[in-house]
Protein backbone atom coordinates (compact mmCIF):
# COMPACT_ATOMS: atom_id res chain seq x y z
CA UNK A 1 0.00 0.00 0.00
CA UNK A 2 1.07 3.14 -0.71
CA UNK A 3 -0.37 5.38 2.04
CA UNK A 4 1.86 5.78 4.82
CA UNK A 5 2.17 4.13 8.25
CA UNK A 6 0.51 6.40 10.87
CA UNK A 7 3.74 5.06 12.71
CA UNK A 8 6.25 2.56 13.00
CA UNK A 9 7.71 -0.07 15.61
CA UNK A 10 11.30 1.33 14.99
CA UNK A 11 13.01 4.13 12.90
CA UNK A 12 16.00 2.76 11.37
CA UNK A 13 18.44 4.94 9.56
CA UNK A 14 22.14 6.78 9.60
CA UNK A 15 23.35 9.49 11.30
CA UNK A 16 26.21 11.26 8.96
CA UNK A 17 28.64 12.74 10.63
CA UNK A 18 29.88 15.87 8.21
CA UNK A 19 32.67 16.52 10.44
CA UNK A 20 34.51 13.32 10.30
CA UNK A 21 33.50 12.83 6.67
CA UNK A 22 37.08 12.76 4.78
CA UNK A 23 35.01 12.16 1.10
CA UNK A 24 36.83 8.91 0.38
CA UNK A 25 33.83 7.75 -1.48
CA UNK A 26 34.55 4.61 0.13
CA UNK A 27 30.79 3.92 1.02
CA UNK A 28 29.84 4.44 -2.57
CA UNK A 29 31.28 1.62 -3.72
CA UNK A 30 30.94 -0.29 -1.36
CA UNK A 31 27.00 0.08 -1.68
CA UNK A 32 27.41 -0.37 -5.02
CA UNK A 33 29.12 -3.23 -4.74
CA UNK A 34 26.31 -5.09 -2.01
CA UNK A 35 23.50 -3.49 -3.74
CA UNK A 36 24.61 -4.66 -7.32
CA UNK A 37 25.16 -7.94 -6.13
CA UNK A 38 22.14 -8.82 -3.83
CA UNK A 39 18.79 -7.42 -3.23
CA UNK A 40 16.29 -6.67 -6.46
CA UNK A 41 17.84 -5.52 -10.32
CA UNK A 42 21.45 -5.27 -10.64
CA UNK A 43 23.32 -1.28 -10.52
CA UNK A 44 23.82 -1.38 -14.02
CA UNK A 45 26.54 0.61 -15.51
CA UNK A 46 25.44 2.41 -19.34
CA UNK A 47 28.98 3.06 -21.68
CA UNK A 48 31.42 1.93 -18.75
CA UNK A 49 34.31 1.74 -20.50
CA UNK A 50 33.23 4.46 -23.14
CA UNK A 51 33.30 8.02 -23.56
CA UNK A 52 30.30 9.26 -21.68
CA UNK A 53 30.15 6.50 -18.68
CA UNK A 54 27.42 6.64 -15.95
CA UNK A 55 25.42 4.36 -14.02
CA UNK A 56 22.83 3.98 -11.23
CA UNK A 57 24.19 4.59 -7.50
CA UNK A 58 22.25 4.73 -4.40
CA UNK A 59 24.85 6.79 -2.49
CA UNK A 60 26.68 10.08 -3.94
CA UNK A 61 29.44 12.03 -2.06
CA UNK A 62 29.19 15.48 -3.25
CA UNK A 63 31.76 18.08 -1.59
CA UNK A 64 30.44 21.79 -0.68
CA UNK A 65 32.62 24.64 1.07
CA UNK A 66 30.51 27.20 3.16
CA UNK A 67 32.02 30.62 2.42
CA UNK A 68 32.56 32.61 5.31
CA UNK A 69 31.00 36.42 5.45
CA UNK A 70 34.50 37.40 7.09
CA UNK A 71 36.60 38.08 4.55
CA UNK A 72 39.72 36.85 5.98
CA UNK A 73 37.95 33.42 7.39
CA UNK A 74 38.76 30.48 4.87
CA UNK A 75 36.11 28.45 3.18
CA UNK A 76 34.93 25.69 5.09
CA UNK A 77 35.21 22.28 3.14
CA UNK A 78 32.15 19.66 3.83
CA UNK A 79 31.92 16.34 2.16
CA UNK A 80 28.59 15.15 1.82
CA UNK A 81 26.95 11.89 1.65
CA UNK A 82 23.81 11.44 0.42
CA UNK A 83 21.32 8.52 0.16
CA UNK A 84 17.84 8.13 0.95
CA UNK A 85 16.69 9.83 4.12
CA UNK A 86 13.94 6.88 4.91
CA UNK A 87 11.35 9.83 5.45
CA UNK A 88 8.94 9.57 7.93
CA UNK A 89 6.54 11.58 5.83
CA UNK A 90 7.76 10.12 2.79
CA UNK A 91 6.62 11.97 -0.66
CA UNK A 92 8.11 9.16 -2.88
CA UNK A 93 5.62 6.33 -1.39
CA UNK A 94 2.38 8.15 -1.52
CA UNK A 95 2.59 9.30 -5.17
CA UNK A 96 3.31 5.50 -6.38
CA UNK A 97 0.35 4.31 -8.57
CA UNK A 98 1.24 0.52 -8.05
CA UNK A 99 2.03 -0.32 -4.27
CA UNK A 100 5.47 -0.93 -5.86
CA UNK A 101 6.96 1.89 -2.92
CA UNK A 102 5.92 1.09 0.80
CA UNK A 103 7.47 1.72 4.20
CA UNK A 104 7.72 -0.95 6.69
CA UNK A 105 5.65 -0.38 9.51
CA UNK A 106 8.00 -2.77 11.77
CA UNK A 107 11.54 -0.34 11.20
CA UNK A 108 10.62 2.37 8.83
CA UNK A 109 12.56 1.15 5.55
CA UNK A 110 11.13 2.84 2.46
CA UNK A 111 11.53 0.46 -0.09
CA UNK A 112 10.54 -0.29 -3.95
CA UNK A 113 9.02 -3.91 -4.30
CA UNK A 114 10.36 -4.42 -7.58
CA UNK A 115 7.75 -6.97 -9.08
CA UNK A 116 5.31 -3.99 -8.97
CA UNK A 117 7.16 -1.38 -10.15
CA UNK A 118 5.76 -0.11 -13.46
CA UNK A 119 9.34 2.90 -13.79
CA UNK A 120 7.30 5.71 -14.18
CA UNK A 121 9.37 7.85 -12.68
CA UNK A 122 7.25 9.84 -10.25
CA UNK A 123 8.61 8.92 -6.85
CA UNK A 124 11.86 10.31 -8.09
CA UNK A 125 10.10 13.13 -9.07
CA UNK A 126 8.76 13.91 -5.50
CA UNK A 127 11.84 13.15 -3.65
CA UNK A 128 13.30 16.36 -2.89
CA UNK A 129 16.92 14.65 -2.34
CA UNK A 130 17.76 13.20 -5.46
CA UNK A 131 17.55 9.72 -3.32
CA UNK A 132 15.59 7.59 -6.09
CA UNK A 133 17.44 6.54 -9.50
CA UNK A 134 15.95 4.94 -12.38
CA UNK A 135 17.81 1.85 -13.35
CA UNK A 136 18.53 1.99 -17.31
CA UNK A 137 18.92 -1.02 -18.06
CA UNK A 138 16.51 -2.62 -15.79
CA UNK A 139 13.48 0.06 -16.25
CA UNK A 140 12.69 -0.04 -12.23
CA UNK A 141 13.34 2.51 -9.73
CA UNK A 142 16.07 1.78 -7.00
CA UNK A 143 17.05 3.16 -4.16
CA UNK A 144 18.55 2.62 -0.44
CA UNK A 145 17.27 -0.09 1.06
CA UNK A 146 19.29 0.20 4.43
CA UNK A 147 20.56 -2.81 3.38
CA UNK A 148 17.57 -4.60 4.59
CA UNK A 149 19.42 -7.51 2.91
CA UNK A 150 22.44 -7.45 5.77
CA UNK A 151 21.18 -6.02 9.11
CA UNK A 152 18.94 -8.89 9.41
CA UNK A 153 21.12 -11.89 7.87
CA UNK A 154 21.60 -14.71 10.66
CA UNK A 155 24.15 -15.83 7.90
CA UNK A 156 26.39 -13.57 7.97
CA UNK A 157 28.67 -12.53 10.85
CA UNK A 158 26.95 -10.45 13.39
CA UNK A 159 29.59 -7.81 12.76
CA UNK A 160 28.37 -7.57 9.44
CA UNK A 161 25.30 -7.13 10.29
CA UNK A 162 25.12 -2.56 9.65
CA UNK A 163 24.72 -1.80 6.19
CA UNK A 164 27.34 -1.63 3.90
CA UNK A 165 28.21 1.97 3.76
CA UNK A 166 28.65 1.99 7.65
CA UNK A 167 30.87 -1.26 7.97
CA UNK A 168 33.09 0.22 5.15
CA UNK A 169 33.50 3.97 6.30
CA UNK A 170 37.03 4.40 7.17
CA UNK A 171 36.45 7.30 9.15
CA UNK A 172 33.86 5.98 11.04
CA UNK A 173 31.55 8.81 9.65
CA UNK A 174 28.35 6.41 9.43
CA UNK A 175 26.64 5.81 12.34
CA UNK A 176 23.42 3.30 12.14
CA UNK A 177 20.76 2.68 14.82
CA UNK A 178 17.04 3.12 15.58
CA UNK A 179 16.68 6.86 15.97
CA UNK A 180 13.21 6.46 17.58
CA UNK A 181 14.73 4.95 20.47
CA UNK A 182 15.95 7.70 22.71
CA UNK A 183 18.06 5.59 24.48
CA UNK A 184 20.36 4.29 21.07
CA UNK A 185 23.62 5.28 20.23
CA UNK A 186 22.66 7.02 17.56
CA UNK A 187 19.98 8.82 19.33
CA UNK A 188 22.77 10.19 22.06
CA UNK A 189 25.31 11.09 19.43
CA UNK A 190 22.43 12.86 17.59
CA UNK A 191 21.18 15.13 21.07
CA UNK A 192 25.38 15.36 21.67
CA UNK A 193 26.02 16.94 18.43
CA UNK A 194 23.10 18.56 17.53
CA UNK A 195 21.90 16.60 14.34
CA UNK A 196 19.59 18.51 11.79
CA UNK A 197 17.33 17.42 9.19
CA UNK A 198 18.01 18.35 5.47
CA UNK A 199 15.21 20.79 4.06
CA UNK A 200 12.94 20.52 6.82
CA UNK A 201 10.69 22.91 4.85
CA UNK A 202 9.77 20.03 2.80
CA UNK A 203 7.68 18.62 5.27
CA UNK A 204 9.03 15.08 4.70
CA UNK A 205 10.26 14.18 8.36
CA UNK A 206 13.50 12.68 7.14
CA UNK A 207 14.95 9.53 9.72
CA UNK A 208 18.52 10.05 9.00
CA UNK A 209 20.40 12.95 10.24
CA UNK A 210 23.55 14.89 9.96
CA UNK A 211 26.09 15.55 12.72
CA UNK A 212 27.23 19.53 11.71
CA UNK A 213 31.07 20.49 11.11
CA UNK A 214 32.86 21.17 14.65
CA UNK A 215 34.28 24.49 15.51
CA UNK A 216 37.83 24.51 15.86
CA UNK A 217 39.14 21.12 16.83
CA UNK A 218 42.38 19.46 15.83
CA UNK A 219 41.46 16.08 15.21
CA UNK A 220 45.64 15.22 14.70
CA UNK A 221 47.06 17.08 17.25
CA UNK A 222 46.19 14.20 19.94
CA UNK A 223 47.60 11.78 17.27
CA UNK A 224 50.92 13.29 16.62
CA UNK A 225 51.55 14.70 20.12
CA UNK A 226 51.30 11.08 21.90
CA UNK A 227 53.33 10.42 25.09
CA UNK A 228 55.18 7.41 24.81
CA UNK A 229 53.24 4.68 26.68
CA UNK A 230 55.34 2.88 29.96
CA UNK A 231 56.02 -0.34 28.44
CA UNK A 232 55.87 -4.49 30.20
CA UNK A 233 58.04 -6.93 29.79
CA UNK A 234 61.80 -7.22 29.24
CA UNK A 235 61.94 -4.02 26.74
CA UNK A 236 59.86 -1.96 29.78
CA UNK A 237 62.96 -3.06 32.26
CA UNK A 238 65.35 -2.37 29.91
CA UNK A 239 63.95 1.14 29.45
CA UNK A 240 63.20 1.83 32.61
CA UNK A 241 66.68 0.44 33.90
CA UNK A 242 68.54 2.86 31.50
CA UNK A 243 66.80 6.27 32.33
CA UNK A 244 68.20 4.90 36.12
CA UNK A 245 71.29 4.70 35.00
CA UNK B 1 12.45 18.77 -15.61
CA UNK B 2 13.03 16.62 -18.73
CA UNK B 3 10.16 17.43 -20.96
CA UNK B 4 9.89 13.81 -22.26
CA UNK B 5 7.35 13.51 -25.91
CA UNK B 6 5.64 11.11 -24.55
CA UNK B 7 4.51 13.25 -21.63
CA UNK B 8 3.96 16.09 -23.82
CA UNK B 9 2.08 14.54 -26.43
CA UNK B 10 -0.09 12.64 -23.36
CA UNK B 11 -1.00 15.66 -21.68
CA UNK B 12 -1.80 17.69 -24.75
CA UNK B 13 -3.90 15.36 -26.48
CA UNK B 14 -5.96 13.66 -23.60
CA UNK B 15 -6.67 17.10 -22.42
CA UNK B 16 -8.09 17.76 -25.73
CA UNK B 17 -9.83 14.44 -25.93
CA UNK B 18 -11.33 15.06 -22.13
CA UNK B 19 -12.26 18.48 -22.85
CA UNK B 20 -14.11 17.37 -26.36
CA UNK B 21 -15.78 14.67 -23.76
CA UNK B 22 -17.13 17.55 -21.48
CA UNK B 23 -18.83 19.14 -24.10
CA UNK B 24 -20.29 16.68 -26.17
CA UNK B 25 -21.83 15.32 -22.53
CA UNK B 26 -23.40 18.48 -21.94
CA UNK B 27 -25.09 17.83 -25.49
CA UNK B 28 -22.54 19.72 -27.84
CA UNK B 29 -23.06 20.15 -30.76
CA UNK B 30 -26.46 19.41 -31.63
CA UNK B 31 -26.73 16.33 -34.50
CA UNK B 32 -26.78 12.80 -34.44
CA UNK B 33 -25.91 9.74 -36.83
CA UNK B 34 -22.86 10.19 -38.43
CA UNK B 35 -22.50 13.59 -36.78
CA UNK B 36 -22.43 11.90 -33.54
CA UNK B 37 -19.86 9.21 -33.97
CA UNK B 38 -17.39 11.27 -35.90
CA UNK B 39 -17.57 13.59 -32.73
CA UNK B 40 -17.19 10.43 -30.40
CA UNK B 41 -14.52 8.90 -32.66
CA UNK B 42 -12.31 12.08 -32.30
CA UNK B 43 -12.88 12.51 -28.65
CA UNK B 44 -12.25 8.55 -27.36
CA UNK B 45 -8.99 8.44 -30.23
CA UNK B 46 -7.62 11.68 -28.99
CA UNK B 47 -8.14 10.56 -25.22
CA UNK B 48 -6.62 7.09 -26.16
CA UNK B 49 -3.56 8.21 -28.36
CA UNK B 50 -2.94 10.41 -25.34
CA UNK B 51 -2.93 7.51 -22.93
CA UNK B 52 -1.22 4.76 -24.68
CA UNK B 53 2.01 7.91 -25.37
CA UNK B 54 1.82 7.74 -21.41
CA UNK B 55 2.69 4.27 -21.65
CA UNK B 56 5.60 4.88 -23.54
CA UNK B 57 7.08 6.85 -20.52
CA UNK B 58 7.34 3.77 -18.56
CA UNK B 59 10.16 1.55 -17.96
CA UNK B 60 7.70 -1.55 -17.40
CA UNK B 61 4.76 -0.52 -19.52
CA UNK B 62 3.57 -4.20 -19.89
CA UNK B 63 2.48 -3.63 -16.22
CA UNK B 64 0.28 -0.54 -16.29
CA UNK B 65 -3.10 -2.84 -15.03
CA UNK B 66 -0.92 -2.25 -11.84
CA UNK B 67 -1.15 1.34 -11.59
CA UNK B 68 -4.82 1.23 -10.89
CA UNK B 69 -4.65 0.10 -7.48
CA UNK B 70 -3.12 2.91 -5.41
CA UNK B 71 -6.19 5.48 -5.93
CA UNK B 72 -6.29 5.74 -2.20
CA UNK B 73 -3.25 8.52 -2.26
CA UNK B 74 -1.74 8.55 -5.71
CA UNK B 75 -3.10 10.93 -8.43
CA UNK B 76 -1.54 9.17 -11.23
CA UNK B 77 -3.58 6.16 -10.50
CA UNK B 78 -6.56 8.01 -9.70
CA UNK B 79 -6.09 9.54 -12.96
CA UNK B 80 -5.78 6.11 -14.42
CA UNK B 81 -9.35 5.03 -12.67
CA UNK B 82 -10.68 7.92 -13.81
CA UNK B 83 -10.28 8.00 -17.50
CA UNK B 84 -11.22 4.34 -18.01
CA UNK B 85 -13.98 5.70 -15.86
CA UNK B 86 -14.90 8.32 -18.31
CA UNK B 87 -14.02 6.44 -21.66
CA UNK B 88 -16.28 3.50 -20.37
CA UNK B 89 -18.84 5.91 -19.97
CA UNK B 90 -18.81 8.40 -22.68
CA UNK B 91 -18.20 5.22 -24.92
CA UNK B 92 -22.40 4.26 -23.94
CA UNK B 93 -23.45 7.48 -24.27
CA UNK B 94 -21.55 8.02 -27.37
CA UNK B 95 -22.73 4.66 -28.68
CA UNK B 96 -26.58 5.58 -27.61
CA UNK B 97 -26.14 8.82 -29.34
CA UNK B 98 -24.80 7.76 -32.26
CA UNK B 99 -28.30 5.89 -32.54
CA UNK B 100 -30.77 8.80 -32.18
CA UNK B 101 -30.47 8.59 -28.29
CA UNK B 102 -29.28 11.26 -26.06
CA UNK B 103 -29.08 10.33 -22.71
CA UNK B 104 -28.71 13.89 -20.88
CA UNK B 105 -27.89 12.39 -17.03
CA UNK B 106 -25.29 9.90 -18.66
CA UNK B 107 -23.73 12.52 -20.65
CA UNK B 108 -23.47 14.68 -17.22
CA UNK B 109 -21.91 12.20 -15.64
CA UNK B 110 -19.02 11.57 -18.19
CA UNK B 111 -18.22 15.26 -18.61
CA UNK B 112 -17.82 15.65 -14.69
CA UNK B 113 -15.68 12.73 -14.85
CA UNK B 114 -13.83 13.97 -17.60
CA UNK B 115 -12.75 17.40 -15.48
CA UNK B 116 -12.08 15.65 -12.66
CA UNK B 117 -10.00 13.58 -14.58
CA UNK B 118 -7.94 16.66 -16.50
CA UNK B 119 -7.78 18.03 -12.59
CA UNK B 120 -6.33 14.51 -11.03
CA UNK B 121 -3.79 14.51 -14.80
CA UNK B 122 -2.99 18.28 -13.24
CA UNK B 123 -2.38 17.39 -9.61
CA UNK B 124 0.14 14.54 -10.48
CA UNK B 125 2.19 17.99 -10.75
CA UNK B 126 0.52 20.49 -8.66
CA UNK B 127 1.44 18.23 -5.96
CA UNK B 128 4.91 18.38 -5.62
CA UNK B 129 6.79 20.39 -3.40
CA UNK B 130 10.25 19.43 -4.93
CA UNK B 131 9.41 21.32 -8.49
CA UNK B 132 7.84 24.49 -6.54
CA UNK B 133 6.81 26.19 -9.77
CA UNK B 134 4.43 23.36 -10.57
CA UNK B 135 2.91 23.97 -6.71
CA UNK B 136 0.46 25.85 -7.28
CA UNK B 137 -3.87 26.51 -7.93
CA UNK B 138 -3.00 27.94 -11.40
CA UNK B 139 -1.66 24.52 -12.79
CA UNK B 140 -4.85 22.76 -12.11
CA UNK B 141 -6.56 25.97 -13.32
CA UNK B 142 -4.47 25.87 -16.80
CA UNK B 143 -5.13 22.39 -17.09
CA UNK B 144 -8.57 22.75 -16.76
CA UNK B 145 -9.03 25.85 -18.60
CA UNK B 146 -6.72 24.72 -21.41
CA UNK B 147 -8.40 21.54 -22.05
CA UNK B 148 -12.54 23.21 -21.75
CA UNK B 149 -10.63 25.31 -24.58
CA UNK B 150 -9.29 22.92 -27.11
CA UNK B 151 -12.66 20.64 -26.28
CA UNK B 152 -14.95 24.00 -27.36
CA UNK B 153 -12.81 24.60 -30.09
CA UNK B 154 -13.11 20.70 -31.84
CA UNK B 155 -17.20 20.72 -30.63
CA UNK B 156 -17.69 24.03 -33.08
CA UNK B 157 -18.20 26.20 -29.60
CA UNK B 158 -16.76 28.98 -31.18
CA UNK B 159 -17.72 32.26 -28.83
CA UNK B 160 -17.01 29.76 -25.29
CA UNK B 161 -14.03 29.05 -27.08
CA UNK B 162 -12.99 32.62 -27.44
CA UNK B 163 -13.97 33.75 -23.92
CA UNK B 164 -12.06 30.52 -22.70
CA UNK B 165 -8.90 31.08 -24.69
CA UNK B 166 -8.63 34.27 -23.38
CA UNK B 167 -8.86 33.06 -19.93
CA UNK B 168 -6.12 30.80 -20.59
CA UNK B 169 -3.96 33.33 -22.15
CA UNK B 170 -4.67 35.44 -18.53
CA UNK B 171 -4.11 32.19 -16.50
CA UNK B 172 -0.45 31.51 -18.44
CA UNK B 173 0.60 35.00 -18.40
CA UNK B 174 -0.03 35.12 -14.10
CA UNK B 175 1.73 31.91 -14.06
CA UNK B 176 4.51 32.94 -15.84
CA UNK B 177 5.30 35.70 -13.61
CA UNK B 178 4.64 34.64 -10.43
CA UNK B 179 6.56 30.77 -11.62
CA UNK B 180 9.61 32.58 -11.72
CA UNK B 181 9.39 33.65 -8.10
CA UNK B 182 7.95 30.28 -6.79
CA UNK B 183 11.98 28.61 -6.18
CA UNK B 184 13.04 31.67 -4.88
CA UNK B 185 10.14 31.80 -2.52
CA UNK B 186 9.86 28.23 -1.84
CA UNK B 187 11.86 28.19 1.36
CA UNK B 188 14.38 25.85 -0.01
CA UNK B 189 17.63 26.91 -0.79
CA UNK B 190 21.41 25.28 -0.81
CA UNK B 191 21.91 26.20 3.33
CA UNK B 192 18.66 24.05 4.08
CA UNK B 193 19.61 21.44 1.73
CA UNK B 194 22.98 20.95 3.36
CA UNK B 195 22.13 22.42 7.09
CA UNK B 196 25.48 24.67 6.24
CA UNK B 197 24.19 27.83 6.36
CA UNK B 198 25.50 28.40 9.88
CA UNK B 199 28.99 28.46 8.46
CA UNK B 200 28.96 30.85 5.67
CA UNK B 201 27.33 31.02 2.04
CA UNK B 202 27.52 27.11 1.03
CA UNK B 203 28.35 26.70 -2.62
CA UNK B 204 28.96 23.08 -4.28
CA UNK B 205 32.78 22.46 -4.61
CA UNK B 206 33.20 19.25 -6.28
CA UNK B 207 29.89 17.63 -7.89
CA UNK B 208 29.67 13.83 -6.79
CA UNK B 209 30.43 12.47 -10.28
CA UNK B 210 31.75 13.76 -13.27
CA UNK B 211 29.54 11.77 -15.97
CA UNK B 212 25.61 12.17 -15.91
CA UNK B 213 23.02 10.58 -14.20
CA UNK B 214 19.53 9.47 -14.32
CA UNK B 215 19.44 12.49 -11.68
CA UNK B 216 20.51 14.83 -14.36
CA UNK B 217 18.67 14.10 -17.11
CA UNK B 218 15.52 14.06 -15.99
CA UNK B 219 15.42 16.62 -13.02
CA UNK B 220 17.83 19.29 -14.24
CA UNK B 221 17.14 20.09 -18.05
CA UNK B 222 18.02 23.31 -18.90
CA UNK B 223 18.26 22.68 -22.79
CA UNK B 224 16.72 25.94 -24.62
CA UNK B 225 16.09 27.70 -21.85
CA UNK B 226 17.45 30.02 -22.78
CA UNK B 227 14.86 30.86 -25.35
CA UNK B 228 11.91 30.42 -22.97
CA UNK B 229 10.65 33.96 -23.30
CA UNK B 230 10.62 33.51 -27.20
CA UNK B 231 8.99 30.54 -26.78
CA UNK B 232 6.43 31.80 -24.18
CA UNK B 233 5.23 34.36 -26.86
CA UNK B 234 4.89 32.05 -29.79
CA UNK B 235 3.19 29.32 -27.66
CA UNK B 236 0.62 32.31 -26.29
CA UNK B 237 0.30 33.33 -29.77
CA UNK B 238 -0.30 29.75 -31.59
CA UNK B 239 -2.28 28.44 -28.40
CA UNK B 240 -4.54 31.66 -27.89
CA UNK B 241 -4.07 34.85 -30.23
CA UNK B 242 -4.42 33.24 -33.47
CA UNK B 243 -7.38 31.44 -32.47
CA UNK B 244 -9.53 34.12 -30.94
CA UNK B 245 -8.40 36.21 -34.12
CA UNK B 246 -9.82 34.08 -36.45
CA UNK B 247 -12.94 33.44 -34.72
CA UNK B 248 -13.90 36.70 -33.94
CA UNK B 249 -12.48 38.03 -37.49
CA UNK B 250 -13.82 34.99 -39.91
CA UNK B 251 -16.82 33.80 -40.31
CA UNK B 252 -16.44 30.52 -38.59
CA UNK B 253 -16.34 27.15 -41.09
CA UNK B 254 -14.73 24.11 -41.12
CA UNK B 255 -11.30 25.40 -42.61
CA UNK B 256 -11.14 28.61 -39.82
CA UNK B 257 -12.23 26.37 -37.39
CA UNK B 258 -9.57 23.62 -38.35
CA UNK B 259 -6.93 26.47 -38.90
CA UNK B 260 -7.69 27.30 -35.12
CA UNK B 261 -7.58 23.76 -33.58
CA UNK B 262 -3.81 22.95 -35.59
CA UNK B 263 -3.23 26.50 -33.92
CA UNK B 264 -3.73 25.56 -30.64
CA UNK B 265 -2.82 22.36 -30.63
CA UNK B 266 0.60 23.26 -31.54
CA UNK B 267 0.84 26.49 -29.29
CA UNK B 268 -0.13 24.20 -26.35
CA UNK B 269 2.83 21.60 -26.97
CA UNK B 270 4.80 24.65 -27.32
CA UNK B 271 3.82 25.56 -23.79
CA UNK B 272 3.36 22.23 -22.00
CA UNK B 273 7.13 22.10 -23.07
CA UNK B 274 8.10 25.41 -21.05
CA UNK B 275 5.97 23.67 -18.26
CA UNK B 276 8.25 20.84 -18.27
CA UNK B 277 11.31 22.25 -19.04
CA UNK B 278 11.04 25.59 -16.95
CA UNK B 279 10.19 23.71 -14.04
CA UNK B 280 12.87 23.67 -11.40
CA UNK B 281 13.46 20.65 -8.96
CA UNK B 282 14.98 21.59 -5.75
CA UNK B 283 17.76 18.52 -6.08
CA UNK B 284 19.40 21.09 -8.78
CA UNK B 285 20.90 23.31 -5.45
CA UNK B 286 22.94 19.73 -4.80
CA UNK B 287 24.56 19.31 -8.16
CA UNK B 288 24.96 23.56 -8.21
CA UNK B 289 22.45 23.77 -11.27
CA UNK B 290 18.61 24.99 -11.82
Amino acid sequence: MTTLPASTDRSLGLVIDLDTCVGCHACVISCKEWNTSHYGAPLSDIDAYGSEPEGTFLNRIHTFEAVPEAADSPPRVVHFPKSCLHCADAPCVTVCPTGASYKRTEDGIVLVNEDDCIGCGLCAWACPYGAREMDQAAGLMKKCTLCVDRIYNANIPEQDRIPSCVRTCPAGARHFGDLADPTSDVSILLAERGGFDLMPEQGTAPVNKYLPPRDKIDLLAPLLNRTPQAQGGFLGWLDRALTRI
Amino acid sequence: MHPAPSIIAFTVLSGLGFGLIFWLGLGFPYGDGWIAATFCALAIGLTSAGLLSSLAHLGQPTRFLKAFSQWRSSWLSREAVLAVATLATFGVYGALWSTGIRVTPLGMIASILALVTVHCTAMIYAQMRSVPRWRSPFTPAIFLISALAGGALLAGQGVAAAWLLVALAAAQIADWLLGDRRLATSGTTLATATGLGAFGTPRLLEPPHTGGNYLLREMLHVVCRAHARKLRLIGLALAALVPVGLLTALPVGHTVAGVAVLSHVSGMIVIRWLFFAQAEHVVGFYYGRR
